[in-house]
């Protein structure tokens, strides 16, 4: 409804050249919320033509005397049962401000209502009947009003007819609703007697009420002040999207803190990752002087990085000096709305930010009922209750808490894709696995691995193990989303261009976001092999990056042992492998936190051993065999449908494909891997590529 | 037929510093409108799996669309669609084609069953309009969308201003509005239950008054039926059949700002079926219209 009001009233300046606030009428069901509305909008000539004659005929159809409640209790129930279900707005306009009005409705069934409506707002009335005094409704809604960091409140105690304009039953009521938001760390910029029927109090005083000195609704309205986002506080952006729609590769969000700047220094949490600002990106395209240099807490944004890293949704954007904690437990103090009560081992959906997680609730305290300050008993928090949770989140998000930030310390439960509560962070603890990521030093083999002791190996075996547990069921492509899903930071593919491995960069290939693809060249591959590997990046429109020996080793290597030497010894053959391909490995995986092979179970007797899921302690990573259940039959099946390229040797008996010099083609009968090193007793046929180290 | 489209010209938001204290609140407002819309847009391209903004030529749709491609940074990367009741007035078929063209869109355009195959309880020109209402459900099922994204606002109409901004609709469309989830701080429902979908809206927070000043500064074209001739204009668009123009002289958008600072006649009031009975826009609305 198109609600303005006349120009005799107050001069019209242009739209939006005056403050807009957003204030909730909250308050027990009958206190007269929407009636308080329809009074304002009224004493302000805000109803458009027509409306109040409209109003009139709605009320005389239902037999009822005129009811201010029709104007925003719009829906035929609402109007049927004189009843407030749903959340409303409507605009009016007061000397000093542009009002957006909020009804939201009393009744304990709808508080899901009153809570959509109440967390828009930068203000609140809350409004209590003369002749009832503070109910349970009047307590439950002070109480979310503070869970919603609604922190301006004026009272309004309507009814005041009812009581012939009594002061003493005003004092009474006064001092009960005072001491209440008073525990709740809430004052009421004032506490105003009126009759929202009558319109005593509302845009003028009246002899009735002679004995109160303190402002009318409506001047008390014109005090409330806009919320602003905090532009002070630590910069902080939550990833909403990164686009790569032209060569651009813009990391979308809204700035939720603090302000963006070009040059600034930022670290990407949870994983904690260096950057610097390269860009502020709009539309329409600006000439280089005009485009934006800076942008502040609520504008929607795009930026570009001066490097290229993995960036996603439900990443937040931190200023270096003071980030947001990666954590994986935190305690939060909420109000559950579903009809199940909120148990300890419950498991629910967090969402903070654009990021979320699944959560199990580790612990449930001080659960009570807000309205009739009931405690729930332990464990529970039941519908339209609150309480202290603990919440153990099944991957590490970025977090701070309400007091550092009221903007970013806010969460919300899901349950069964529908929100089911929300609440302030009132602690998060540090995920150890994914604060120890960024940057490592280029050397490789022994001093890299002393240098990542920072990562907990026990931690890194529980997230595995639990992994294993999912995966077991899902498809090769679902583990590798849900490896992307779990995994902050790199993940990297080493492929021999095996048919596994085929399939994998297949798998791939059908995905947008960057996991790493990286194969050994140890320079005594097959013709065959490399003819593969061009054909498949020809396939798939992409270059392979390639990792070499160190020219050094190499030439120490060979001078050493001969440029067969490999043939020689069990240890000549180790030290080929290592130079030309346990050296280059550890370089593609640096810095990883996820690596994904294409091992099978049945290769070999000795792969056996390894699982779909490992916790690579000493890499600090976990590694991902995607295909490791696969039978040869399955494999072949998913190569011949999808018409993959495939290594030409296979067709002239070669299985398993490694080095030339090391690689033969095997008999029918023969396991995969017998034509690899051959001469070698079966048990230890490994390169050292995918063993545990002791 | 030569249709001359107006366009205003742009106040590019870079230079409002320059501007007196007023003039940068009301920009500080709209760029407030703009970037809460810009961020739902990116939250319904990043949670649904197939979406399309309904596009029905309008002010508020041709803001949505402008809006779209700030978001995306100049290309709207999902489908326009308009479902055609093919009623609409020549000038906003042209507007279509045109603009369709230019801002680079996928168009889609979907028909709407005759009327003989809509409800007949309703009242005439409500009946009329559910025909769009049919026809968005013939294009869902067509295109299997999970989320459409709307160009309503809540100012518009007394249900419209109990909406979510993700609002769910069941299977068939329906609107259940005595059941809606709970969605505060800027978190959405976005999980739609099998064969169901998602509204989404966008811009509905922003006023008649809002999308006006928005359109002068952004300079976006307009249909320019919008504008008075012979003292009268129209305030909202739909079927040519059932839409009227309302009394007006202004011609230009600042003339339009300035009549809606003071008029008290709704904006809607030109749109036969919102005022056919007490509960005709009701029904409407719950069994699927915008």
């Amino acid at each position: 409804m198109n609600v303005q009001i006349s120009r005799q009233l107050h001069p019209v300046s242009p739209a939006g050249a005056r403050a807009l606030v957003r204030i909730v009428i909250v308050g027990h069901v009958d206190h007269g919320k929407s009636t308080l509305i329809g009074r304002l909008l009224h004493e302000v000539e805000g109803l458009p033509d027509g409306k109040l004659d409209a109003l009139k005929a709605v009320s005389a159809r239902r037999g009822m005397p005129f009811e201010w409640s029709f104007l925003l209790d719009a829906l035929q129930t609402e109007r049927d049962q004189g009843i407030t279900i749903d959340t409303s707005q409507i605009r009016l306009r007061t000397p000093a401000r542009d009002i957006v009005l909020i009804d939201a409705p009393g009744h304990a069934e709808f508080l899901r209502n009153m809570i959509t409506g109440a967390a828009q707002a930068d203000a609140a009335v809350l409004l209590v009947d003369a002749t009832e005094g503070v109910r349970d409704q009047t307590r439950r809604h002070g109480y979310l009003l503070h869970l919603l960091g609604v922190r301006q409140v004026m009272v309004v105690i309507n009814k005041m007819d009812r009581v012939a304009f009594d002061a003493g039953k005003f004092r009474e009521i006064e001092t009960e609703i005072a001491a209440q938001l008073a525990g709740l760390g809430l004052t009421p910029s004032a506490i105003i007697p009126i009759s929202a029927r009558n319109g005593d109090g509302v845009a003028r005083h009246t002899s009735s009420t002679a004995w109160y000195r303190g402002p009318t609704v409506l001047a008390a309205l014109d005090a409330f002040v806009p919320a602003r986002p905090p532009h002070d506080l630590a910069t902080r952006l939550p990833v909403q999207a990164v686009y790569k729609f032209d060569d651009r590769r813009i990391i979308a969000g809204r700035v939720a803190s603090g302000r963006i700047r070009v040059g600034d220094d930022v670290l990407i949490m949870p994983a904690g990752k260096p950057a610097c600002i390269k860009s502020i990106e709009a539309w329409p395209e600006r000439e280089t002087s005009q485009t934006p240099r800076v942008a502040i807490a609520g504008q929607s944004v795009g930026i570009t990085l001066d490097r290229d890293i993995f960036v996603e949704r439900g990443d937040v954007v931190c200023a270096s000096t003071s980030p947001a904690a990666s954590a994986r437990r935190l305690r939060a103090r909420v109000f559950w709305l579903h009809q199940r009560p909120l148990a300890v081992g419950g498991h629910i959906t967090v969402r903070i930010g654009t990021a979320e997680s699944t959560a199990v609730v580790a612990a449930i305290e001080d659960a009570v009922d807000p309205g009739l300050l009931a405690s729930d008993g332990a464990e529970v928090i039941a519908q339209n209750h609150v309480g202290e949770i603990e919440l153990a989140l099944s991957r590490p998000i970025a977090i701070d808490p309400y007091t550092a930030d009221p903007n970013t310390g806010r969460i919300v439960l899901e349950f069964e894709g529908r929100i089911a509560g929300g609440g302030l962070v009132l602690t998060a603890q540090a995920a150890v696995l994914d604060t120890t990521s960024g940057p490592r030093p280029g050397k490789v083999a022994s001093t890299a691995r002393a240098s990542r002791t920072g990562v907990n190996s026990d931690e890194l075996r529980a997230k595995a193990s639990a992994l294993a547990q999912v995966f077991a069921s899902l498809s090769p492509a679902e583990r590798i989303a849900h490896l992307r899903r779990e995994v902050a930071g790199k993940i990297v593919f080493t492929t021999s261009f095996g048919l596994e491995d085929q399939v994998i960069l297949h798998l791939l290939s059908e995905r947008t976001d960057d996991i790493a693809v990286v194969t050994l060249d140890t320079g005594r591959l097959f013709p065959e092999t490399y003819a593969l590997w061009a054909q498949t990046e020809r396939r798939y429109g992409v270059r392979i990056r390639a990792l070499h020996p160190r020219h050094g080793d190499l030439e120490t290597l060979v001078e050493r042992d001969g440029i067969n030497g490999f043939y020689d010894s069990r240890a000549a053959r180790l030290a080929c492998c290592t130079v030309r391909k346990v050296e280059p490995l550890e370089r593609a995986l640096a810095g990883a936190r996820g690596w994904i092979a294409g091992l099978r179970a049945e290769q070999s007797a000795h792969r056996q051993d390894m699982a779909l899921v490992t916790a690579e302690a000493e890499r600090g990573l976990i590694k991902l065999n995607p295909l490791f259940d696969w039978t040869r039959e399955e494999l072949l099946a998913f190569v011949s449908s999808n018409d993959l390229p495939v290594n030409s040797l296979h067709a002239q008996g070669f299985a398993s494909i490694g080095c030339a010099p090391c690689t033969r083609a095997i008999a029918p009968d023969e396991p995969e891997r017998a034509g690899r090193w051959w001469w070698e007793e079966e048990s230890k046929k490994e390169c050292g590529l995918h063993s545990h180290r002791p | 037929m030569r249709v001359d489209i107006k366009k205003e010209t742009a106040i590019a938001s870079g230079q409002r510093s320059a501007a007196g204290p007023v003039e940068a609140t009301q920009s500080d407002r709209l760029d407030e409108l703009e970037s809460q819309s810009i961020f739902i847009l990116r939250e319904a391209f990043a949670r649904l799996k197939r979406i399309a903004i309904l596009w029905s030529l309008g002010k508020d749709s041709n803001v949505m669309i402008w809006l779209a491609r700030k978001a995306f940074f100049g290309r709207v990367p999902c489908p326009a669609m308009h479902v055609d009741t093919g009623k609409k007035f020549p000038e906003m078929y042209a507007f279509r084609d045109r603009y369709a063209k230019e801002w680079q869109l996928d168009l889609l355009v979907e028909p709407c069953p005759p009327i003989d195959a809509i409800d007949p309880t309703l009242p005439p020109a409500a009946r009329s309009a559910a025909r769009k209402t049919e026809g968005l459900k013939l294009a869902l099922a067509k295109h299997g969308f999970d989320g459409l994204v709307a160009g309503i606002r809540r100012d518009e109409e007394a249900t419209r201003a109990k909406e979510r901004v993700f609002s769910p609709r069941g299977a068939e469309g329906l609107w259940d509005v005595h059941d809606q989830p709970p969605e505060f701080w800027n978190h959405f429902n976005a999980s739609p239950p099998p064969g169901a979908h998602l509204r989404v809206h966008p811009i509905l927070h922003w006023t008649e008054s809002d999308i006006w000043a928005y359109t002068k500064r952004e300079g976006i074209p307009i249909i320019p039926l919008y504008l008075a001739r012979d003292g009268k204009r129209y305030r909202s668009l739909g079927d040519a059949d059932i839409t009227f123009p309302v009394e007006s002289n202004a011609g230009t958008i600042d003339e339009i700002i300035a009549e809606l600072a003071a008029t008290r006649i709704p904006e809607r009031a030109g749109r036969a079926m919102d005022h056919e009975s007490e509960d005709a826009f009701e029904r409407l609305r719950k069994a699927g219209y915008l």
